[in-house]
């Protein structure tokens, strides 16, 4: 029993602080996390923003379910969009035209809703690259990981599904593609198929059944993985790259309140004003120029939304004739083969930070982020990745790109085939030279400074050019890195060497035999042992403009 | 009474008004009522000066150039009408290009090459009329979905074909010039005669194609109408862009 | 630092001794609202021009829906510019305001937090490993083997019927995949909603391209399942100069002078494959670019398809329409793996 010494509360926010806590142990809460200290750093923000995508395609997406109705039963139009008065269509796009033109703000809301939802899967593309080339994925973060990778495919989910449900020409034929593709499926793909759309394409299920998954099942799969997203970067508190003062130990950025309440806070209201401006401005999926869907007309340029823009790429560059016939069944691997790469791409990045962690055998947590250079086989891997993913989504618009740039069409999609193969090992190999170079450049400004451009004649006839020595601060983050050699294979205990050493030396020399180690101190010594017996010189790069009189 | 010079130069400007206009009136009754033999008499001559060289003397067909033969009035009048013809070097595909010839040469060449067999006429004004009680746009859009979407795209931007050859954008083309393309089949393009598309058909997907060029977009700019592909690249670069300056300028220190 | 710190194996890591040692957080550099209080004047001015525009824009937004009621395209496209303007403003007028708060007037001094390892100390550890063996012992859950394998058994069973119910999600696929509404007899139509008008071979001249599906199609009542039957039963028709058109002599019968009948149901994916070039003959389907030899059994030349598009078999009826012979010999759109039998 304790005697209550402090006063009553007297302002409205002191009864109300006081009732909750009283109820909720609020107070804890805000010691805990109040202060919690976060790095500021741009490219920590990207994850922000699709969240905060996420939260406006919520707020949009509420507005469109009271007026959106997912029925494929046929209906005549009677809205006032004049071409398709009176022609017949399903319900779900007659309710999806009403938005457009017969509700007020019906329309922008649904441009905010799929603007965002573009911007919600890109600026997730973005953070996971981000997060990959950075090495943020390394211990304790592994999971995270793998748990970003399920919301990315979420995000493709529901916008796939999203755009589907006005149920247009466009989509509909989207539809279509992914019925051929699970047909193609050996022994169960007609069921899947036929589970799918309740029997035969298209049937009067689908559209019903896709908003099911798109406002209940994917939304409630992205909150809660958000959450365990975010827990976990509370728990393990945020990266923030190398520089003075930062450590694998500490963190070293601004508290949450009022700092982060502020910045973070008001960033939710740039990005949503920035959606809201878009859409009021530009108009996307015009559902009322492709008309209701049917399966008998089509339209020249029929593209997905650009996040399955690699996965129509795929489809689009397999070689022809590739139905195979064995043991009395067809394999369609024109179809097979794309999905079965596609699937294969996605294994890839998601078990990557555990190759790279079995490979160099560190298990110790990192904090401190790597500069990008500082990790030129990452680095390289990442590029050749993303070309590859790249030429897969620029796949997907070979028809533009013949008639914009007045190409043959077979051309550019030739092209296209042999650049999917050299391009990402093209792409690898300057990449990771690239990281090399710089790295070595920045070994000489650590060692010698920076060129000034003076040239100076000494007494005995030298020409130099004076050196600009780094301060101490910026010497810090050109050293501060971590550096990996290779190893040989190893014997076991019993004496033998497995296959699985084999392969990790022959990748750690594959990950680490070309590398450029920091600038050591012995080194730093050597290279200033005949300018100044001292350390770098305490020059700050800029002259502090008020240093009298603060405080 | 006064004497007014300006009167003087009132008169005889009178007099020039009168006798050139009446003239030219005069010419012009004559000469659009002599039409067929005179008209063919000229277009053959300015077709032995400009398209012989490919086509034969006789349109026959030559290396080159296709015959000519049954092709119609209304071929001519679009290719040369939208600058088709003459022919630039050779490749998958023939170009728009400037006018080379007026409208009475056109019809002097469309009336000659009509006048080797018969052939698709040019069109009567009444199904180029894009208003009235009787348009059916929404008829004429969905012809035009079935027909000519998957080669011109939903509201006839363009689209790609085989080995370097399209279907241009039909933004700006005339009415009388989309009637002809359908009725003739230019190029590649398949022919829809009368009996596949009807006149009043025709004229209805005229109709909507006018609409969709004189109605904007009710959601804004639309991206030339390319569809997902712009819609993906604007995100990213202007979409992301913007929010990235941002969020460089919400990191960075303040003055 | 009362916890224990494990020490893990730095792997590969060298262990390159640095030229200094960590000269700590950078000075912190003033800003102009730190040093001057007209700055700060300024800056706060900033900040409530920000959010007074954001009001602003809020009551824009509000005149944005009232200020335009539905009565012409001109309305709607309005109501959503103004609308989305005034609203953009509101937002971004908090945005910009909070964020230049925090930059300008709050404190920017970075400062230090310590990490923790993720890994629970070892004297916690050993206290929730305590936890479970205590319930173990008391549930018996490793001593007794019999209730852990059958409990095994029951977990791994019990979601089955879960997958199971969802059974009637769709019917048995049948042959319906292998047979569309094209019969013997049945005439080609034009493809238009108001119920196509047959097509007499007259009509098909040289060049010419006609969107068709079967007469019969009009006669399905239910819009859904008229469209699944479309679905496998459009068809494209066209002329093609018969000394042009390659055939094979046991399908010979199945052109009329020239005019042929091809499934439009791209066997790629299954797209509407609708592209027809008049002179090269070529069949393009605009989803993944197959192309089909139109002259040569509509073979695939290029693209990603597989298998060339089945043909339509024709003949003219008595009053010169066309109609079709019978349904297709072979199933029509993409390969799937019992394709090829019966």
């Amino acid at each position: 029993m304790s005697t209550s010494t402090e006063q009553k509360p007297t302002t409205f926010i002191g009864g109300a602080a006081n009732y909750l806590d009283e109820r909720l142990s609020l107070g804890g809460v805000l010691k805990n996390f109040g202060r919690k200290v976060f790095p500021d750093h741009w490219s920590f923000m990207l994850g922000e923003v699709a969240m905060y995508s996420f939260v406006v395609l919520l707020i949009s997406g509420t507005f469109l379910t009271f007026f959106y109705q997912p029925s494929m039963a046929a209906v005549h139009y009677e809205g006032s969009y004049a071409p398709l008065k009176g022609a017949e269509m399903s319900i779900a796009y007659a309710s999806s035209l009403d938005i457009s033109f017969d509700i007020r703000g019906g329309l922008l809301m649904r441009q905010v809703h799929h603007w965002a939802a573009l911007l919600f899967v890109a600026a997730a593309g973005l953070h996971m690259l981000r997060v990959f080339f950075t090495g943020a994925f390394r211990k304790p973060r592994e999971l995270n990981w793998l748990v970003g990778f399920f919301l990315f495919l979420a995000a493709m989910g529901g916008g796939f599904t999203g755009y589907s449900l006005p149920d247009d020409l466009l989509s509909g034929n989207g539809l279509r593609i992914i019925d051929g593709m699970l047909k193609a499926i050996p022994f169960i793909g007609p069921s899947i198929s036929s589970g799918l759309f309740g029997g035969e394409f298209p049937g009067d299920e689908v559209v019903a059944r896709l908003y099911s998954l798109h406002i209940m099942i994917i939304p409630a799969l992205i909150i809660v993985l958000l959450a365990v997203h975010l827990m976990m970067v509370i728990i393990h508190k945020h990266t923030h790259y190398s520089g003075p003062g930062k450590s694998d130990e500490n963190v070293v950025g601004f508290p949450l309140m009022p700092v982060y309440v502020a910045k973070a806070g008001g960033f939710f209201f740039l990005v949503f004003g920035v959606l809201m401006a878009i859409s009021a401005t530009f108009t996307i999926n015009p559902i009322w120029n492709y008309g209701p869907y049917d399966p008998s007309p089509v339209s020249a340029g029929t593209q997905p939304d650009w996040y399955i823009g690699w996965l129509d790429g795929a489809l689009r560059l397999a070689p022809s004739n590739l139905d195979v016939y064995v043991l009395g069944i067809v394999l369609p691997m024109g179809v097979l083969l794309p999905l079965v790469i596609s699937l294969l791409f996605l294994a890839i990045v998601a078990v990557y930070p555990f190759v790279e962690k079995w490979v160099t055998g560190d298990d110790r947590e990192h904090h401190v982020l790597d500069r990008p250079r500082n990790a030129p086989t990452r680095t390289g891997l990442g590029a050749a990745g993303v070309m590859f993913y790249a030429v897969l989504w620029a796949g997907a618009s070979t028809d533009l790109i013949a008639t914009n740039f007045q190409m043959s069409l077979n051309h550019v999609l030739t092209s296209m085939q042999i650049l999917l193969i050299i391009g990402p090992v093209i792409a690898y190999w300057v990449t990771k030279r690239a990281c090399l170079a710089l790295q070595r450049k920045d070994r000489e400004i650590a060692l010698h400074g920076r060129e000034t451009g003076r040239v100076v004649r000494l007494p005995h006839g030298e020409y130099i050019e004076v050196h600009e020595p780094v301060d101490k601060y910026e010497l810090w983050k050109l050293v501060d890195f971590k550096d990996y050699q290779p190893t040989l294979a190893r014997p076991n205990a019993q004496g033998k060497i497995t296959l699985s050493s084999k392969i990790r030396a022959a990748l750690s020399s594959f990950y680490f035999e070309d590398r450029i180690a920091p600038v050591s101190k012995a080194e730093y010594e050597l290279a200033h042992a005949d300018h100044s017996p001292a350390p770098a010189v305490e020059k700050p790069k800029r002259a502090p403009k008020a240093l009298a009189g603060k405080k | 009474m006064r004497r007014r010079p300006w009167a003087i130069g009132f008169v005889i400007f009178l007099g020039l008004v009168l006798s050139g206009g009446g003239y030219a009136a005069a010419t012009n009754v004559v000469q659009s009522e002599v039409s067929s033999a005179d008209q063919v008499a000229e277009g053959r001559k300015l077709f032995l000066a400009n398209c012989a060289s490919c086509h034969g003397s006789n349109g026959e067909g030559a290396i080159g150039g296709p015959s000519l033969i049954g092709v119609g009035a209304a071929s001519v009048d679009f290719q040369v009408g939208t600058g088709r013809m003459p022919g630039q070097a050779s490749g998958p595909q023939l170009y728009k290009k400037p006018v080379q010839f007026t409208e009475e040469q056109i019809a002097a060449m469309a009336a000659y090459v009509a006048s080797l067999a018969p052939g698709p006429a040019i069109p009567d004004a009444e199904y180029l009329r894009t208003t009235g009680d009787d348009i059916d746009l929404t008829h004429g859009s969905e012809l035009f979905r079935i027909n000519c979407a998957m080669c011109h795209n939903a509201v006839g931007a363009g689209g790609a074909l085989t080995e370097g050859k399209f279907a241009p954008a039909l933004g700006g083309v005339t009415e009388k010039h989309i009637y002809e393309a359908m009725v003739t089949g230019p190029q590649n393009m398949p022919v829809f005669n009368d009996a596949n598309l009807t006149p009043e058909d025709k004229r209805d997907i005229i109709a909507y194609l006018k609409w969709v060029e004189e109605n904007d977009s009710v959601g804004g700019y639309e991206l030339a109408s390319i569809g997902p592909v712009a819609e993906g690249l604007f995100v990213w670069i202007f979409g992301l862009g913007f929010i990235i300056a941002i969020t460089v300028w919400l990191g960075a220190k303040a003055n | 630092m009362s916890e224990i710190e494990k020490t893990y194996p730095a792997g590969l890591a060298t262990n390159i001794q640095k030229p200094i040692s960590d000269p700590g957080i950078e000075p912190h550099r003033v800003r102009m609202t730190d040093k001057s209080e007209k700055a700060a004047r300024g800056a706060e001015q900033q900040i409530a021009v920000m959010f007074g525009i954001s009001i602003v824009g809020a009551f824009i937004a509000i005149w944005g829906f009232v200020a335009f009621p539905i009565n012409s395209l001109a309305d709607t496209r309005n109501g959503a510019l103004w609308m989305g303007i005034g609203m953009a403003l509101s937002l971004l007028g908090i945005g910009f305001g909070a964020v230049h708060w925090a930059k300008t007037l709050m404190p920017d001094h970075e400062v230090s937090e310590a990490r923790h390892q993720a890994r629970t100390p070892d004297e916690a550890r050993a206290q929730a490993i305590a936890i479970i063996k205590t319930a173990d012992a008391e549930s018996g859950f490793t001593r007794r083997k019999l209730i852990r394998r059958s409990l095994y058994g029951a977990l791994a069973v019990f979601p089955i019927p879960a997958l199971v119910i969802f059974g009637d999600l769709g019917p048995q696929v049948g042959d319906t995949l292998k047979h569309t509404i094209w019969k013997k007899g049945v005439r080609l139509v034009r493809d238009s909603h108001e119920g196509g008008t047959p097509i007499k071979a007259s009509e098909v001249t040289l060049g010419s391209v006609f969107h068709v599906v079967p007469e019969n199609l009009k006669d399905i009542e239910d819009h859904g399942e008229k469209l699944n039957q479309k679905a496998k039963a459009a068809v494209l028709l066209v002329r093609v100069e018969p000394s042009e058109l390659k055939e094979d002599p046991a399908k010979a019968s199945w052109s009329y002078d020239g005019i042929v009948a091809y499934s439009k149901i791209c066997t790629h994916v299954g797209c509407p494959v609708a592209l027809y070039e008049q002179h090269t003959h070529h069949l393009l389907c605009p989803c993944h670019q197959s192309t089909f030899d139109l002259a040569d059994h509509c073979k695939v030349i290029f693209g990603p398809a597989a298998r060339p598009l089945p043909q339509l078999a024709i003949e003219v009826d008595a009053e010169g329409y066309l109609v079709a012979q019978g349904d297709f010999t072979e199933p029509v759109g993409p390969s799937f793996w019992d394709i090829r039998q019966s």
